[in-house]
């Protein structure tokens, strides 16, 4: 479903961190529990048409997470973190895609929940990488499985024709 | 084994090199000049960036010259918005989510 809150994602060139922000038509104590309850959490979370198992999840400050997102055929895309800080005002996390060539590519995450008037909430996160090269790489590998998903709706749509 | 833009430039090495190569052609040695990992290390890479189209080898007299394919990389060159759909797409679940929650509370 479409929605009328739009993604808008901040990334200047040359430098090593991007920002994300998006508002959400729900009060914040809500945003922040689809953050930390598990059931909640791979509902969400994970690419479209993977599953994503959850098998660390630790969600409080010094916790730690693991979690796979796993396609259909078989292929395990791996992440892992830990949590720094865990509040409803603000969580901030390690991020590391097990997937790279090199291990220690570690990405800091700053999530802000912000309360909003009439029960809304503004999400904002700054990534900051270790390098330019880092946060290009990374962006340009995550855009490869949005592209996937891009065919997978693509086929979806085929499908109701034929 | 699949080989694209996206696997070429998965590794941090390969992206250095391609870097190097964007603004000066280098045979096989110079860019192996430019990097603490061995020169059969570079040379692999090299061949990956071959084989995903990105690098072209030019033989000019006795050296080979690696030149990049700067076209190839304009697949990529709209990352941002990519990536912001990727996360639009993540967002509106959670959307979805939140609205259930809001109905069974």
């Amino acid at each position: 479903m479409p929605s009328k809150n739009k993604t808008t994602i901040t990334a200047e060139p040359g430098k090593q961190e991007l920002f994300i922000t998006r508002e959400f038509d729900a009060p914040r104590e809500l945003v922040f529990k689809a953050h930390i309850d598990p059931k909640l959490f791979v509902q969400w979370l994970g690419p479209h048409g993977y599953e994503m198992i959850l098998e660390t999840f630790e969600p409080v400050s010094g916790g730690r997470y693991r979690y796979i997102h796993k396609d259909k055929i078989g292929n395990e895309f791996g992440f892992h973190g830990v949590f720094h800080e865990m509040s409803e005002e603000l969580m901030i996390q390690t991020f590391e895609f097990e997937g790279l060539p090199e291990r220690g590519h570690v990405i800091l995450d700053t999530m802000r929940l912000e309360p909003l008037p009439g029960d809304r909430t503004r999400i904002t996160i700054q990534s900051v990488y270790q390098s330019v090269a880092d946060r290009d790489g990374m962006v340009q590998a995550g855009m490869e499985k949005g592209m996937n998903e891009g065919y997978e709706r693509l086929d979806g749509i085929l499908e109701g024709f034929s | 084994m699949r080989r694209d833009v996206f696997q070429a430039i998965a590794d941090p090495n390969r992206r250095a090199i391609l870097s190097l190569l964007a603004r000066q052609r280098l045979t096989l040695n110079g860019v192996a000049e430019n990097f603490r990992i061995s020169r059969p290390a570079v040379s692999r890479h090299i061949k990956i960036l071959k084989e995903c189209g990105l690098v072209v080898v030019i033989p000019q007299g006795r050296e080979r010259y690696c030149e990049v394919r700067m076209d190839r990389l304009n697949e990529v060159t709209d990352w941002v918005e990519q990536y912001r759909q990727l996360w639009e797409q993540r967002f509106n679940r959670l959307d979805e989510v939140l609205l259930k929650m809001e109905k069974e509370k």
